[in-house]
């Protein structure tokens, strides 16, 4: 029996099958008969999963492996001998020995018409669209032989395009009902800006009172995007501006890399997932015109040494100085997508979010002022592009507030997906690039800034720095590998005890530092309500991701995802990490060196507060 | 023209016949649920809404499924085009709808009932709760009712909002936990998995008013009404072209001609059965009858005449369904679109045969592909009425546009 925990209707939860007490199939086991062959499978197996593991294949459209079931799209039917009608195999679970047959004339025309129905109301032209090539309804109407538009095709748009947020651009004109975005935002992410409204011909996937996205609590994750089937939904593409920046010979145009998009990015190149090209994208990027080539490592290796400064700050405000406005845990701010979801959801909890931007912003504000200054550019001709796995940085880099270096400090965020489309447009076939190195000043950064892409990874480089710095030793964790922090598991939970700490650090002593990973907002919701609740009052450090997986999974990266794509991706992070010479944020030679010449007062000093520090918006759950 | 039959107008052998508050639910709690299952199931009672699915199977399926707590909905959203016997039920004979949950709450083990209301009832929704009131002073509601120790089962009223796919049990479940009336994946089913997920009993009002006459007289007598596989009587609610519309209770087995004598029907042409869900059937077939071996219906049926147009009868159906549809699944969504687009083209004489058999194949499709009833029932007068209206519909001189209509 399945039980009402979550806002989510019992109808769209997974299945929980009771397996009778007087069970008469052995070991749990039911054998059903798929199209005339016997097969055993365990009891409560979907059809689809039977069929699946029996190589036998189902179209599926509104069916998505990271959600729950739906059965709306009824593209999956198939025939189970004795039932009136034809059945979902996706919702159908197998509790009897049933008969199945999956091709009967009636399913294959069954499956047609629902085919034909969904392109006579899909409006658009498949050469035109951000997903040639990548869309399920398209390779629905391949798979079934479409030549002709059985029901009509509608001819002109019915909706008008939201181009209101920065990052999210929904063109409900391409929608085909499958409510994937909703279920992506209501159960993985639990914002629920997405709702099916009206009925009937009427109904359409709309946000609270059909306002647009940007004045809704959308956070701009993006995973709707990850999801889609079709090109409903895509992110704000700069690419033209880019472009338009790298033609003009006055500009200086500079790329930074995050470290997610070079593990993914191969799969945009018919790669399979897993692979990295950060040496090959580098050579990409020069070859396509950026005139220098950073590495977003070296600003997430200093986003440690601010936030590790700050946490061991903050450690020292409350548990020496009993200083009562300084707040613990501390919460990492890396992820655009937690802070708009903060803001929205939990705004009377600010103060507990590090004030250190993200590594993108960061190393925009260091590029127009200590790199201007290095390289001899004024920082007003200054492009800064950020390569990210995200749609939620296109909305951080707009935020007003992030212009301390007296210009904006990051111009474009954009997506792997993005930036892959710019390469195959410049005529390059990244797999085939040769391997370069980052560009000075920045060089080559940290293990550490690297593994900032999977979930936990932040903690994990945080922990190898503040461990250091108060007990002068290296984490005690075989080949620096901080386990507790790796993995899938949506709240991770774990401590270091701190001894024979330093002359600065003695207050922290025997110490515990006690520390919490959680990924996807749903997960955030849940360690929020923990805080709320008072059950986190002795933990000290809170890495959140937005997105599950981490960045790895972000809203900006190639589609489709899964959660054994997005273990690929990480997998490929953690070997390539392991292979690197330098593997704490603190060694980062070229992060001493910035701290000795321009950021000379120190982390959490002066002028990084300036520069590298920032404050975030109470905007609450109802606007305006 | 009465509207409704008076009261006392009101025979029939199984509803309308003789009952006093509290008299089944002694009876019930004297037998026990052992008994009123066996008298259910001799009885061959089914589900009064439409479907037909046997009431005594339902309640034992919840009666055995695990659960801390069960629930009896009442349906009350009476929303198919053309019934109105719950409203009758409901305004004069509350007894027997709301004895009969007090008994389905005894067998199955519920102690929550709740009546699904018609948000366009709501103007009964005040004499409803003062009559649930008289039976809790009466000991008929509340705690050990009757005295029986344990027994304790009490009934709340709730709302609908308008939508026709709320009156489908689960879209209906879905409504009364405050989410979009969308109708769920089965299975599982309500019996196992219901309101707020536990165990639940939805039955219509009819035959929730059906029970306690079997309670209390057995299911033998019962069957003795009706036909073999058609037990019992059934509620009818006739409107149309006819001098006496209304509620009449008639024998399952009786013919279409009969019922049209019974309700002085003159130059009938067809008789829409099962409201706007329902089949459409020509003078030809009038001596078909109503009976789960025949025609099953939830007891709409509109009488149209000579002067009648067949196409805009059917034009209006496929407008409602359009409107109706919740809009989750893409057969009932974007196939009744279809068929009113299909319709509109015969109207205006721009088709071809070849795509309204198309259109037809279709309609079988919807009927065995979409996820509920509503659009599994949807192509029913799209294909009944085409099909047994082909001349009228067809001629290009009874078209809309008269002889300018122009059939390619």
């Amino acid at each position: 029996m399945a039980k009402r925990d979550s806002r989510t209707p019992v109808s769209q939860q997974p299945h929980t099958v009771e397996i009778p007490d007087d069970i008469t199939t052995i070991g749990g086991t039911v054998t059903v008969e798929i199209n005339e062959k016997k097969v055993s499978v365990p009891f409560g197996t979907t059809i689809l999963e039977a069929c699946k593991t029996n190589q036998i294949h189902i179209p599926t459209l509104c069916h998505h492996p990271d959600l729950c079931i739906a059965g709306t799209c009824r593209v999956c039917l198939v025939d189970v001998e004795g039932m009136r009608t034809l059945q979902t195999s996706c919702s159908f679970p197998i509790t009897s020995p049933i008969k199945i047959k999956t091709t009967t004339p009636m399913v294959r025309k069954a499956r047609r018409h629902i085919i034909d129905l969904l392109l006579s109301e899909h409006y658009g032209e498949c050469y035109t669209c951000v997903r040639n090539n990548n869309c399920e309804l398209q390779a629905l109407a391949k798979e079934y032989g479409v030549d002709n538009f059985t029901f009509g095709h509608v001819d002109k748009p019915r909706f008008e395009i939201d181009r209101s947020s920065p990052s999210v651009i929904r063109d409900m004109n391409k929608c085909v009902l499958c409510k994937r975005c909703v279920r992506t935002c209501i159960d993985l992410q639990e914002v629920g800006v997405l709702e099916a409204i009206n009925r009937g011909d009427k109904t359409h996937i709309g946000t609270f009172y059909d306002k647009a996205l940007a004045d809704v609590v959308c956070i701009n994750c993006g995973q709707c995007i990850n999801r889609c089937p079709t090109g409903a939904l895509h992110a704000n593409d700069p690419s033209d501006d880019i472009w338009a920046a790298i033609d003009d010979p006055t500009k200086h145009v500079v790329i930074q890399t995050a470290p997610s998009p070079r593990a993914a990015i191969g799969e945009e190149f018919g790669q399979p997932a897993g692979t990295s090209y950060t040496g090959e994208l580098n050579t990409a990027l020069r070859r396509i015109g950026f005139d220098k080539v950073f590495d977003t490592n070296f600003s997430a290796d200093l986003t440690i040494m601010e936030e590790g400064t700050e946490l061991l700050n903050r450690l020292k405000a409350v548990l020496v100085d009993k200083d009562e406005s300084v707040k613990l845990p501390q919460f990492t701010s890396c992820s655009p997508g937690w802070i708009k979801y903060i803001e929205h959801f939990y705004p009377e909890y600010l103060d507990h979010l590090s004030t250190a931007k993200s590594p993108q912003q960061m190393f925009g504000a260091v590029i127009k002022t200590f790199y201007a200054k290095e390289a001899d550019v004024k920082p007003e001709d200054i492009v800064t592009v950020a390569l990210m796995p995200c749609s939620a940085k296109k909305f951080e880099c707009n935020r007003p507030e992030m212009a301390d270096s007296g210009f904006k400090d990051v111009d474009y965020g954009l997506t792997t997906r993005e930036m892959a489309k710019m390469i195959k447009e410049a005529g390059i076939h990244l797999p085939e690039m040769p391997s370069t190195n980052f560009d000075d000043p920045f060089g080559d950064a940290s293990g550490a800034g690297l593994i900032f892409g999977a979930t936990g990874g932040v903690m994990e480089a945080a922990l190898r720095t503040a461990y250091e710095l108060v007990t002068g030793r290296e984490v005690p964790f075989k080949n620096l590998k901080i386990e507790p922090c790796r993995g899938f598991q949506g709240v991770k939970q774990a401590s270091v005890k701190l001894e024979n700490c330093v002359e600065d650090y003695k207050f922290l002593e025997g110490a515990d530092l006690k520390f919490i990973v959680a990924h996807g907002t749903a997960n955030a919701k849940i360690v929020m309500e923990m805080l709320k609740r008072g059950e986190l009052n002795d933990v000290h450090f809170i890495e959140i991701m937005a997105c599950p997986g981490g960045c790895i999974g972000g809203g900006g990266q190639p589609i489709p995802t899964s959660e054994a794509i997005r273990t690929a991706r990480a997998k490929a992070i953690y070997e390539e990490e392991e292979s690197l010479p330098i593997r704490k944020s603190h060694e980062n030679t070229h992060v001493k060196y910035l701290y000795e010449k321009f950021l000379t007062d120190g982390p959490c000093g002066h002028l990084s507060h300036k520069l590298l520090h920032t404050h975030y918006t109470k905007r609450g759950k109802f606007i305006s | 023209m009465e509207t409704i039959i008076k009261k006392t107008q009101r025979t029939g052998p199984v509803i309308f016949s003789e009952y006093t508050r509290g008299k089944a639910v002694r009876k019930a709690i004297e037998i026990g649920r052992n008994d009123i299952l066996f008298e259910l199931k001799d009885s061959g009672l089914k589900g009064r809404g439409g479907a037909g699915f046997p009431t005594a199977t339902k309640w034992m399926l919840s009666a055995a499924a695990n659960g801390e707590k069960k629930y009896i909905v009442c349906n009350a959203d009476e929303g198919e085009p053309g019934t109105f016997k719950d409203r009758v039920l409901l305004l004069e004979y509350p007894e027997l709808i709301f004895d009969g949950m007090v008994i389905a709450g005894f067998t199955i083990g519920a102690k929550e009932g709740i009546v699904y209301l018609r948000g366009e009832y709501e103007y009964m929704l005040k004499s409803l709760e003062d009559y649930l009131e008289e039976m809790r002073k009466d000991n008929l509601l509340g705690k050990n009712i009757l005295g029986k120790d344990g027994f304790d089962f009490d009934i709340t009223i709730r709302l609908g909002s308008g939508a026709y796919v709320c009156g489908e049990e689960t879209a209906l479940i879905e409504s009364l936990e405050g989410n979009r009336g969308e109708p769920r994946n089965r299975p599982p089913y309500p019996v196992n998995t219901g309101f707020m997920g536990y165990p639940t009993v939805v039955n219509n009002v009819e035959t929730l008013a059906v029970v306690p006459h079997i309670v209390l007289k057995g299911g033998g007598w019962f069957k003795q009404h009706g036909t073999d596989k058609s037990t019992g009587s059934k509620l009818f609610s006739v409107s149309g072209d006819c001098a006496r519309p209304g509620v009449y209770e008639l024998p399952w087995g009786i013919k279409i001609s009969e019922l049209l004598f019974i309700v002085r029907a003159e130059n009938t042409k067809a008789v829409q059965i099962g409201g706007a869900s329902g089949v459409c059937i020509p003078k030809s077939q009038f001596d078909r009858a109503f009976a789960y071996e025949d025609i099953a219906t939830g007891g709409s049926i509109m009488i149209f005449n000579e002067s009648r147009n067949m196409l805009k009868v059917l034009k209006n159906f496929m407008e409602f369904f359009v409107e109706e549809s919740c809009g989750q699944c893409t057969p009932c969504r974007i196939g009744n679109l279809k068929l009113l687009e299909g319709v509109n083209k015969i109207e205006s004489g721009d088709f071809t045969f070849g795509y309204i058999n198309t259109l037809k194949e279709l309609g079988k499709t919807m009927q065995v592909a979409s996820k509920c009833g509503l659009g599994q029932s949807s192509p029913n007068p799209f294909i009944s009425i085409l099909e047994n209206f082909k001349e009228e519909i067809f001629n290009s001189k009874n078209r809309n546009g008269g002889s300018n209509g122009k059939a390619r």
